[in-house]
C-alpha cells in the first residue's frame, strides 16, 4: 500500500478502495464474506428451505442426508439442515449481545479505574481475582445456579469477559490522560465526564472495535461449551452446543448429528477471529506489531 | 530478590481474597432461593430446609463469610451433597487423570509450537510463515470439542489407531495409557500450539533485531546457534508468561476435553455435578482451579528473577 493510501483517514481505505483491499487482505475480505454469509442465514432462516426446527418425526429418526433432509435428520426426526441454520440465530444472537454487554460495561469500569485513583487500585484488584477464575467455569456455575435461559447465558457470558476490556481501556486512558491537549482541557476547566467522552473515549474506539470482534468469538465459543456440558441454553432452544449434546449418545451411528454444527461453530469462529486479525491490522497498528 | 518474592506473595492474597469473595457471592446472589434451586424442581420444604441448613444459609451473610473463609484456611472446602464425602477427597480421587492430560497437553504443544514459532520468525514473511501463521489461526478457533469428535470420528472410528473414549492410568499399563491419552491431548494441544506459535514468532522475531545477533552473526556463529542461544533464550520470558497465563484456558479445555473422551478426571467431577446441581462440588472446584492458577502463575514470576538476570524489580 502506497503511503498516502496510508494517510488517508480509516474509513476511505476501508471502504472506499475495495480492489486494493481485497488483494492486500484476502483471508479477511473472505472472513467478513464468511461472517455475512452467517449473518445472512440467521436473519432469514425461514427463508432458507428449512421447515419447523422443533418439529418431530419419529417415523424419520436418524436419517442419512437426502434431497428431504440436506443434512440428514436426528434421533427424534428433526431435520438437521433446519436446525443447523436456526442455531446460527442463537450462536450470533449470544456472541453480539455479549460483545456489546460487555464492552460497555468494561468502558464505563475502565475510564473510571484509569481516571481515578481511589478506585484504580480496588477496581484492578477485584478485576485480577476474576480473571483468575476460569471463564468457563464461573459461567458454568452462574447459569446452573440461576436456572437455564438465554438471558442468563448472555449474563454469565459477559461476566468473565469484562475484566479483559477493563485492562484494555485503562491501559489507553492511563496513556491518554498524559497527552498535552487532555492537560490543556483540565487547564481549560473542562469537568471529567466531558474529557472522559471527548478526549478518552475516541481514543479507546479502534482498541475496542478488535476486542469486539474477540469477545464476540469467545462468547459464541462459550455458549456452545455451557449447552454442550449441559449448562447452557436451555435444551428446546436449537442451539450448536444443545444439538452436539444431544448427538452424543449416537455419535458412532450418526456422528453428523455433531459434525455439522460442530463445522459451523469452528467456521463462524475461525471467520470472525481472522476479521478481528484484519481489523486489529487496519485499526490499531500499535498492537498488531506487537502481536 | 527476597524482598521481591515476599511482595509478590503478598500481592496474591487479595486476588485469592476476590476470587473466594466472588465465589462466595455466587450461592448468595442468584436470584431465587439456592436452596431451591440446588434441591431440584421435586424436592419437598423439609429437603430444601435440609440444604438451607447444610450450607449455612440461615446464619446472617457476615457469619457466613466469616465462616467460610475459616474454612477455606483450613482447606476444607465443604462436603458434596449427594455423595457427602468431601469436597478435597473427591478432588484427590480424580486428580490424577485431569493432571497426565494436562502436562501431556503443556509437553506436547511446547515440543511442537515453539520450533514452529522459531522458524516462523526465522522465516518470517515468507510462505514457511505464512503457512505456521494460518495453521495458528485455524487452532486457535477451532473449538476443543469439535477438534475431538473430528479426530474420534477420523482416528478412532475411521482408522481405528486409537480407542473412542476413557483412560487408563500410566501407573497401571503404560501402552494403554499412550493410546488412550493421545486423541484427547492432539484435541486440546490445538488451541495451545496455535498461542505458543503465535507468542513465540512474535518474541523471536524481536529478538532478531538485535544488535547483539547481528554480533552473533557477524562472528561467524552458526544460524542454528543464532537463533537457539542468541535469539530462543532471550525470548523465553514472554513465551513462559503465555504459557502460564495459557493455563486458564487450559482448565476450561479440560473440563470440556474431559466429557467428550469420557476421561474420569475433574472436569468430569463438575460436568457431575452440574447435572445433579450438587454446587458444593462446583464451588470447591472453582476456588481449587482458581487457587493453582494464581500459585502457578506466582511461581513463573519468581522463576523468571532467578533465570534471567536482567529482570530487577
Amino acid at each position: 500500500m502506497s503511503e498516502t493510501a496510508k494517510a488517508l483517514p480509516v474509513g476511505a481505505t476501508m471502504f472506499g478502495h475495495w480492489r486494493p483491499l481485497a488483494a492486500r487482505y484476502p483471508f479477511v475480505v473472505v472472513a467478513a464474506m464468511i461472517v455475512l454469509f452467517f449473518v445472512l442465514a440467521a436473519v432469514f432462516a425461514p427463508l432458507l428451505w428449512t421447515n419447523d426446527p422443533l418439529g418431530l418425526n419419529p417415523l424419520n429418526r436418524l436419517k442419512p442426508p437426502s434431497a428431504a433432509n440436506w443434512f440428514g435428520t436426528d434421533q427424534f426426526g428433526r431435520d438437521l439442515w433446519t436446525r443447523t441454520v436456526y442455531g446460527t440465530r442463537v450462536s450470533l444472537i449470544v456472541g453480539v449481545a455479549v460483545a456489546i454487554l460487555s464492552i460497555s460495561i468494561g468502558l464505563v469500569v475502565g475510564m473510571l479505574a484509569g481516571y481515578i485513583r481511589l478506585l484504580d487500585s480496588i477496581v484492578m484488584r477485584v478485576m485480577d481475582g476474576l480473571m483468575a477464575i476460569p471463564g468457563v467455569l464461573l459461567a458454568i456455575a452462574m447459569v446452573s445456579l440461576s436456572g437455564a435461559s438465554m438471558f442468563t447465558v448472555i449474563v454469565a457470558i459477559t461476566v468473565p469477559e469484562i475484566p479483559r476490556v477493563v485492562r484494555l481501556v485503562r491501559a489507553v486512558v492511563l496513556t491518554v490522560r498524559e497527552e498535552p491537549y487532555v492537560e490543556a482541557a483540565i487547564a481549560a476547566g473542562t469537568r471529567l465526564p466531558l474529557i472522559l467522552i471527548r478526549h478518552v473515549l475516541p481514543n479507546c474506539v479502534p482498541a475496542l472495535i478488535v476486542q469486539a470482534t474477540y469477545v464476540c468469538a469467545s462468547a459464541m465459543l462459550t455458549e456452545a461449551i455451557l449447552s454442550f456440558l449441559g449448562a447452557g441454553t436451555p435444551p428446546e432452544i436449537p442451539s450448536w452446543g444443545n444439538m452436539m449434546a444431544e448427538g452424543r449418545a449416537f455419535f458412532p451411528i450418526a456422528p453428523r448429528i455433531i459434525l455439522f454444527p460442530g463445522a459451523a461453530l469452528a467456521l463462524v469462529i475461525l471467520a470472525v477471529n481472522v476479521l478481528g486479525d484484519g481489523l486489529r491490522d487496519r485499526l490499531d497498528p500499535k498492537l498488531a506489531r506487537r502481536v | 530478590m527476597l524482598s521481591f518474592i515476599l511482595k509478590r506473595v503478598l500481592a496474591t492474597v487479595p486476588v485469592m481474597g476476590v476470587v473466594a469473595l466472588t465465589v462466595f457471592l455466587l450461592l448468595r446472589l442468584s436470584p431465587g432461593d439456592p436452596a431451591a434451586v440446588i434441591a431440584g424442581d421435586y424436592a419437598t420444604a423439609d429437603q430444601i430446609e435440609k440444604i438451607r441448613i447444610q450450607l449455612g444459609l440461615n446464619d446472617p451473610i457476615l457469619l457466613q463469610f466469616f465462616n467460610w473463609l475459616v474454612k477455606l484456611a483450613r482447606a476444607d472446602l465443604g462436603v458434596s451433597i449427594f455423595s457427602n464425602l468431601p469436597v478435597t477427597t473427591l478432588i484427590a480421587q480424580r486428580i490424577e487423570p485431569t493432571l497426565m492430560l494436562a502436562l501431556s497437553t503443556i509437553i506436547f504443544s511446547i515440543v511442537v509450537a515453539v520450533p514452529l514459532g522459531v522458524l516462523a520468525a526465522w522465516k518470517a514473511h515468507t510462505w514457511v510463515d505464512r503457512a505456521v501463521m494460518v495453521f495458528a489461526v485455524v487452532g486457535f478457533s477451532v473449538p476443543v470439542f469439535v477438534m475431538g469428535y473430528f479426530l474420534i470420528y477420523g482416528f478412532a472410528i475411521g482408522l481405528r489407531w486409537f480407542p473412542v473414549q476413557g483412560y487408563r492410568s500410566p501407573f497401571v499399563d503404560p501402552g494403554l495409557f499412550i493410546s488412550h491419552i493421545t486423541l484427547p491431548t492432539l484435541a486440546l494441544s490445538a488451541i495451545f500450539i496455535a498461542l505458543i506459535a503465535r507468542i513465540t514468532r512474535a518474541s523471536v522475531l524481536e529478538v532478531l533485531e538485535e544488535d547483539y545477533i547481528r554480533t552473533a552473526r557477524a562472528k561467524g556463529q552458526t544460524e542454528r546457534r543464532v537463533l537457539l542461544r542468541h535469539a530462543l533464550a532471550n525470548a523465553a520470558v514472554p513465551i513462559v508468561t503465555v504459557i502460564g497465563l495459557g493455563v486458564a484456558l487450559l482448565i476450561g479445555g479440560v473440563v470440556v476435553t474431559e466429557s467428550v473422551f469420557n476421561i474420569p478426571g475433574l472436569g468430569r467431577l463438575v460436568v457431575d455435578a452440574i447435572l445433579k446441581r450438587d454446587y458444593p462440588i462446583i464451588q470447591g472446584l472453582i476456588l481449587f482451579f482458581s487457587f493453582l492458577y494464581i500459585a502457578l502463575n506466582l511461581l513463573i514470576d519468581i522463576a523468571y528473577t532467578l533465570l534471567d538476570p536482567r529482570i530487577r524489580y
